[in-house]
């Protein structure tokens, strides 16, 4: 399956104040988004995740590396952003900051039309329609119905639930290829939560959309996305699909961060002592060595390999191949 | 002098007995709780679940009598054995951080930006015990940080210089403070990531083990209190629909809602949630506007006609459960219940009504 939406080499590095050295949000990442795929980004606070999904908007420009749409690279004059962004839309956390107060669902839904002058879009393409038509439409495939009724209504009389659903209309009014979606959910009650998963869902069906979720919410992930990268202080450690990550994770990092997912009768969780470590002081050879219970519990040493855990800077993972993982125990990473 | 002879148990910790509360509003008064009862005692730990207003952080609010001003509170709520709603002001301010303490919602942005978080921590200890100097309340702060796992060396630190889950943890330090037998934590971990979750979490779960707290921890994440609570109360709509042991109210939810609740967050690994989120349809009910009968009706996919006249009470249904619902024998098959909520879950997604 050929990419859409894809990362090569890519590193953002965001320059240290006062004299402190520079810290580097994403430091060498490959990723690719095949059409009509979802895949999730995984990783803790800090790791760089929506870093990187802001580079992959266009928003922040990457220092090495490149991010490609449909085979050509991305270039940052306005007019090719503009239309970038009409291809590439966001989805952010918190539905009540994303909405303008003062602004009616309509209003809101309209912006990217006229910014994206949809009407003559649509025209050109020979079919007759007016702002309105594309409004409702947005919104009913958002799943407010009838969307006539919403028109007027301000954010604040909307519950959690619809204000999202208006957030994902005003994405999809302008008709994109891909949604970035920034922890849709997690600023929303459980039982909404599946509702808005499952709109997710239906969009891919429906309208083919690839979709990047960010989020640090396994189940989510477990849900509705067919891939998964976790990411680790800039780095992809682990890739591959869902079922392979999630059921047989080969890197320390993801059975710890599964380990502490709350669920009844499981094994002892394995919590991690510390924050994310410093993007300014990446530790030598694996990043998450200073942290990672296979090496502090001796499983490294009695493999041999604790020497190059220390030392030894690992590969980058591919965008393409089956399950592998960024660990130098024996059996995890990919065959050179 | 010798305490008397006990002729009967100590009470517990906490007990609510019939508690209701409702606010004013322009178009009158919003009950947000309805009349509900349960208990904490010495080393239990005991979770409240269900979606932004429920009730759930008005009756936390409410042991402390911090509720807004102008709620009008009937039934009692007993610290102790005393009751926190008619003591004189002078006792209630003993109560507060000396028998309970609450950790706050949002506490990562209750700490105060200017003042180094050692000084937070003691200004607690200070004010309730007068005779502590500084170096002795020095000495408790680095203990509280320490049993909360940070280094007693980070209380020179601005809140600024700590991670989200570090100030978490410097929020439980404080509620810690005057040494409370009660900590009541109000969805500490909702804005953490699951790694930073797991460790204040573990915090919170050892101080019950050791120091034999009890606490009363409030989230809307059913897999959060069925892994650290030994109890479980379901809230909707002001009221308890679900009572019972954490575990097993988790993997076999009796009431439809609590159902849905534990749905919501599936178990990473099982078959039946790849590419099945389960949602509930609808949205939580207008608390000046109830649906008559049972409040949970509309959103029930186990509801039948009786259901929108009948609100049927809280009662016991297996061992050590209450559920309050007309149909819990038939929801007590969870298998029944998921296909239900499934088959709800494909149908199209136009269920968002409009208000």
């Amino acid at each position: 399956m050929s990419s859409l939406l894809s990362a090569r080499r890519l590193e953002v590095t965001f320059p240290g104040r006062h004299g402190r050295p520079d810290a580097k949000g994403v430091d060498g990442v490959d990723l690719d988004v095949a059409p009509g795929e979802i895949l999730a980004l995984v990783g803790e606070s800090g790791c760089g995740k929506t870093t990187l999904a802001r580079t992959l908007l266009g928003l922040e420009r990457p220092s090495a590396g490149s991010v490609a749409y449909d085979g050509t690279d991305l270039s940052y004059g306005r007019s090719f952003l503009r239309s970038y962004r009409r291809k590439v839309q966001l989805i952010l956390q918190d539905p009540t900051g994303a909405l303008n107060p003062r602004q009616s669902v309509y209003e809101s839904v309209a912006e990217g039309i006229r910014i994206h002058k949809m009407v003559r879009v649509h025209r050109k393409a020979g079919e007759q329609v007016t702002e309105a038509d594309l409004v409702a439409r947005a919104l009913s495939q958002a799943g407010l119905r009838p969307p006539q009724r919403f028109f007027l209504n301000y954010p604040h009389e909307l519950s959690g639930g619809q204000r999202q659903r208006v957030v994902i209309a005003g994405a999809l009014a302008v008709e994109p290829a891909v949604l970035i979606a920034d922890e849709p959910v997690s600023s929303l009650d459980a039982s909404i939560r599946g509702e808005i998963l499952a709109l997710l869902l239906k969009l891919r069906e429906e309208l083919g959309l690839s979709v990047l979720v960010v989020t640090h919410d396994l189940g989510l992930a477990w849900n509705i996305a067919d891939q998964i990268a976790v990411m680790y202080l800039g780095r992809i450690v682990e890739v591959g699909t869902t079922e392979e990550v999630l059921a047989a994770p080969k890197h320390p990092y993801t059975q710890a961060l599964l380990s502490v997912v709350p669920e009844i009768a499981q094994n002892e969780p394995v919590v991690l002592q510390g924050e994310t470590p410093d993007p300014t002081k990446v530790p030598p050879g694996c990043r998450f060595h200073p942290r990672c219970p296979a090496l502090l519990g001796g499983e490294a040493a009695a493999a041999g390999v604790d020497g190059d855990c220390r030392a030894t800077p690992l590969p980058l993972l591919a965008a393409t191949g089956g399950q592998r993982a960024a660990c130098w125990l024996p059996g995890r990473l990919p065959p050179s | 002098m010798s305490p008397p002879v006990e002729d009967e148990a100590p009470p517990p910790l906490l007990e609510v007995i019939d508690l209701h509360v409702s606010y004013p509003t322009a178009s009158g008064p919003l009950p947000a709780v309805r009349g509900v009862s349960f208990s904490v005692d010495a080393g239990e730990s005991v979770g409240i679940a269900g979606e932004s207003g429920c009730g759930k952080s008005t009756i936390a609010a409410t042991v402390l009598r911090l509720q807004p001003k102008g709620a009008s509170v009937e039934g009692s709520v007993l610290v102790n054995g005393q009751d926190t709603q008619r003591m004189p002001w002078g006792q209630l301010r003993a109560v507060r951080w000396g028998d309970a303490a609450i950790v706050f919602q949002g506490a990562l942005h209750s700490l105060n930006p200017v003042q180094r978080i050692e000084d937070q921590i003691a200004e607690p200890i200070r004010l309730h015990d007068e005779s502590v100097g500084k170096g002795a309340a020095a000495t408790r702060v680095g203990q509280l940080l320490e049993s909360v796992g940070l280094p007693s060396g980070r209380g020179s630190a601005y809140p600024h210089q700590l991670s989200g889950g570090q100030k978490q943890r410097v929020m439980i330090a404080m509620a810690l403070a005057c040494r409370p037998q009660l900590i009541l934590a109000d969805e500490p971990t909702t804005a953490l990531d699951v790694m930073v979750q797991a460790q204040v979490l573990s915090v919170l779960t050892d101080l019950v083990y050791d120091l034999g707290l009890g606490l009363l921890l409030i989230s809307h994440d059913l897999s959060v209190l069925g892994t650290t609570c030994d109890r479980v109360l379901v809230m909707y709509a002001g009221r308890v629909v679900e009572h019972g042991p954490a575990a097993s109210l988790f993997d076999h939810p009796l009431h439809p809602y609590g159902g849905a609740l534990a749905a919501a967050f599936p178990r990473v690994g099982d078959p039946r949630a790849r590419f099945a989120p389960v949602g509930l349809p609808g949205d939580p009910p207008d608390p000046q506007a109830l649906p008559s009968g049972c409040p949970f009706h509309p959103r029930c996919a186990l509801a039948t006609e009786e259901c929108t006249t009948t609100d049927p009470p809280l009662e016991p249904m297996a061992p050590c459960r209450e559920v309050a619902c007309l149909h819990a024998d038939e929801s007590r098959d969870m298998k029944l219940l998921l296909a239900r909520s499934r088959l709800q879950a494909a149908r199209p997604a136009g269920s968002a009504t409009a208000p």
